[in-house]
């Protein structure tokens, strides 16, 4: 001690004094410095990888041990965020910020590959020539960049199929079968027409709506546009104005939702919407395999709803996620392997059994896991077959450049104003226009 | 951390440690130091803590604003006041600014209101007080999420339990996220219940100390129950409506849990009827745009705002609790030359004596502070200093 001999009381208090700020500077900088991500290896070459994902990716405790088992120098640990939006915040922030903390593998999903792809010296060049064939085609053209560089292996998809109330159909004199749904439907060549001529019928005979809302009809539909906002070639984005591809699509759709009553008028996700299900609101809906979960979630108690293996105007996919192996990382060709491993077919065939995820891999479509499940709820519907042969209708990826989603924002909120809230279609066309101007692009 | 001022005294008394026959003349040098610096030491955790989370983002979120930056790309070019000139040019900038004047406006008002309403009833003599002022407390201890998820069920359009009810009653149904105003009001209700209780315990509080002698002397005057409210609990409280109005007043102008919670997307609805500008702020850096240049300048304007409103709030809150009847008062002014000159006088009389000029500040506010007994027939001064 200092003043040990005789330390005054005014002495004391400041020490005291002291050791409270030293304290305080100490627990700040203790903050500041618990970046621990984990992933250093230690003295024998042991090391441990991290995989961050969110909601399901069917990825249990066991199957990542069994990593282990093959390869004892890793171990894996699962980091799991309760929603994609917090793993979103998450991975853009960290890598903002230089990288510190990310997970060496990082789950994210499609819809954020056109913003992540703007920057992809973020992330490591996953290409690898023994993987090819591996994946749908259209899935490994969503996360190449133009200049050839893969920055994610495809895991689930979302290959778009009908899903239909079989019970609403019989009351308003539809065939139920779902065969028969499909061909009337327009089997293999159906159409958005033929979709929405079909709803007319039933509307007229029935109380509820032929779908639930157009913004996701319309989202089925702008899928199928090579590159609906943005020029493929270069990525700059089309004046909205002048689009007359997406001006086209904006009038069929409302004029099938307002004009001939098909729409229910509601906003996915939202509170009614989700009523909606117990209130027989509307009689069919696009519907990827993760959708048929919600419609289980909602509807429970409610028979009749079933998958009809046709797509207006082709395929579509919605959704669908990738594994990502962030440049920062300091395992990066281990998390590499890791990640190769995670998406293959083996590994995926045991993901959709666990969490259901539609495998992206041709191997584990036509693997027996998937060939032969069905889905209870919906009449014990052969859900494996159906979404497979979807998966095959699916031409292409569009193309989705940096400001995909803010233009397409601007024409959902179009559709809503409209679908919603009654507003007049031009007047919030116009809206759109706006709204796309006051982007300054 | 390291360098903060409070370690040099013990570097330097560490130091003279082996020359004792200065040791009188330091521990005299540092009994001024601790006089003059403790307080200082004491209450500096705050600051430092408020300088590296407050201080710090507010100036490096004005840095942000001058440039053009990307979530993801970073800092880009220096713009200077470009992004606030942009900003202005937005009209959604504006329509958000709209929307949050009014749900502030139905939501603060009502608000303030109801609670000093709700004080003045819990401040009567009720039988189990206690139970019903936790009572009133039980809104805010419910998450706001949780408030938003239940609100948002109740307010729904076409299945929500509100139009519902309106509807046994013969009621039209409320478009409670079609029509703008009818969405502004679902959100102040959501805000109002999470906030109104806890006002009220403010204003309860603040109406517990009023001088009970007060109440009997305007008893004696003759003055009813509303009488008594208006010309003895109003002005007495004062103090408290001024501080509960700026706090709402801050709050009301930053809502966005509720407003995330509204809808599916929480970015307001279709035409933006409801986005508040912190929702817009938020929208412009995490939405489709990652535009921090934007968003920085976009919580730049507010922030200014905030100030702006709260400086006219305290003056028309002033205006308005210091008019009526009321016995001479001695205003703060006042109050503050009489402490100076008392200060003073003391340094003059006594220099030794340092610790002097500290007491009255140093003295609990419950008691009455020294120079009261200069007037001691004024009960107004007392309850200047009480704050």
């Amino acid at each position: 001690m200092l003043n040990s001999t005789r330390p005054t009381r005014r002495a004391r208090r400041a020490v005291a004094a002291t050791a409270g700020v030293a304290t305080l500077a100490l627990a700040l900088t203790a903050c500041g410095g618990s970046g621990d991500s984990g992933d250093d290896a230690s003295a024998d070459g042991k090391i441990t990888l991290t995989v961050a994902t969110f909601n399901q990716f069917g990825y249990t405790d066991e199957l990542l041990a069994s990593y282990t088992e093959d390869h004892p120098n890793v171990t894996v640990k699962q980091v799991t965020a309760a929603t994609s939006e917090d793993a979103r915040n998450n991975l853009t922030t960290k890598l903002a910020a230089g990288g510190e903390g990310l997970a060496d593998v990082e789950g994210i999903e499609v819809d954020w590959l056109p913003e992540l792809m703007t920057y992809p010296d973020l992330f490591e060049d996953l290409t690898d020539s023994s993987l090819d064939g591996r994946w749908v085609d259209w899935k490994v053209q969503q996360a190449t960049t133009p200049d050839g560089k893969l920055i994610g292996y495809g895991t689930d998809i979302g290959p778009e199929a009908i899903c239909y109330r079989s019970d609403l159909f019989k009351k308003a004199g539809l065939p139920t079968d779902r065969k028969k749904v499909a061909e009337l439907l327009g089997g293999d060549d159906a159409t958005w027409q033929d979709y929405f001529d079909l709803g007319k019928k039933f509307v007229a005979k029935s109380d509820s709506a032929w779908f639930d809302g157009a913004v996701p009809t319309y989202q089925g539909m702008v899928n199928q546009l090579e590159g609906a906002y943005e020029d493929p070639a270069t990525g700059e984005p089309k004046d909205l104005k002048t689009n007359q591809d997406v001006k086209d699509l904006y009038d069929q759709v409302l004029t099938a939702s307002v004009d001939d009553d098909l729409s229910a008028g509601l906003e996915q996700w939202g509170e009614d919407w989700q009523a909606g299900f117990q209130n027989d609101a509307w009689a069919t809906m696009l519907c990827p395999p993760w959708m048929t979960a919600s419609i289980e979630q909602y509807a429970g108690g409610v028979d009749g709803w079933d998958v009809a293996d046709v797509f207006p105007g082709g395929g579509g996919n919605w959704g669908g996620s990738f594994l990502t192996v962030p440049a920062s990382g300091k395992n990066t060709a281990a998390a590499k392997e890791l990640a190769a491993w995670l998406t293959s077919p083996e590994t995926q065939e045991q993901a959709y059994k666990n969490a259901n995820t539609f495998p992206s891999q041709l191997d584990a479509q036509a693997s027996e896991a998937v060939q032969s499940s069905t889905n209870d709820f919906f009449n014990d519907a052969p859900v494996g077959p159906i979404f497979s042969t979807r998966a095959q209708a699916i031409e292409g990826a569009p193309f989705k450049g940096k400001n995909y989603f803010a233009i397409h924002q601007a024409v959902q909120n179009a559709l809503n104003r409209v679908d919603l809230n009654g507003d007049d279609a031009e007047k919030s066309w116009q809206g759109a226009l706006d709204e796309y101007a006051s982007l300054g692009l | 951390m390291a360098v903060l001022s409070p370690t040099q005294p013990t570097h330097r008394r560490g130091s003279s440690e082996p020359r004792p026959t200065r040791r009188v003349g330091f521990s005299q040098r540092l009994g001024r130091w601790d006089v003059k610096v403790s307080p200082y030491l004491y209450i500096s955790p705050f600051f430092i803590l408020f300088a590296l989370t407050g201080l710090f983002p507010l100036g490096y979120t004005a840095f942000v604003s001058m440039h053009e930056w990307n979530l993801l790309g970073g800092q880009g070019a220096f713009v200077g006041l470009q992004n606030y000139s942009d900003v202005l040019a937005q009209p959604m900038f504006w329509k958000t600014l709209v929307n949050t004047f009014s749900i502030f406006l139905l939501s603060t008002v009502p608000q303030v209101i109801l609670a000093i309403t709700i004080a003045a009833l819990l401040d009567q003599n009720l039988r189990a007080a206690t139970f019903w002022r936790m009572g009133v407390l039980i809104p805010y201890v419910v998450a706001p999420v949780a408030v938003s998820m239940i609100f948002g069920r109740m307010f729904a359009d076409n299945y929500g339990l509100i139009n519902e009810l309106l509807g046994l009653v013969g009621i039209d149904p409320v478009g409670w996220h079609s029509d703008r105003l009818a969405s502004h009001v679902a959100i102040a209700t959501m805000v109002n219940f999470r906030w109104t209780g806890y006002n009220a315990l403010i204003f309860l509080a603040a109406m517990q100390a009023v001088p009970r002698e007060l109440y009997e002397a305007a008893v004696i005057d003759g003055a009813g129950r509303a009488r008594q409210f208006f010309s003895v609990t109003v002005p007495q409280i004062r103090a408290t409506i001024i501080f509960v109005v700026i706090t709402s007043t801050i709050g009301g102008l930053q809502i966005f849990d509720e407003v995330r919670m509204y809808d599916p997307y929480g970015l307001g609805g279709p035409d933006r009827d409801w986005m508040t500008t912190v929702v817009y702020l938020y929208d412009v850096a995490w939405g489709n745009q990652k535009n921090f240049g934007r968003a920085s300048a976009v919580a730049w304007l507010l922030f200014l705002l905030i100030i702006v409103i709260g400086m006219i709030n305290f003056l028309i809150t002033r205006r308005i609790s210091t008019s009526g009847p009321k016995g001479p008062k001695v205003s703060r002014r006042h109050t503050r030359r009489l402490l100076a000159e008392a200060r003073a006088g003391a340094r003059a009389g006594a220099p030794a004596t340092a610790a002097a000029p500290a007491a009255p500040r140093a003295a609990p506010p419950s008691f009455p502070p020294p120079d009261a007994h200069d007037q001691p027939t004024d009960p107004t001064n007392h309850r200047e200093d009480r704050r």
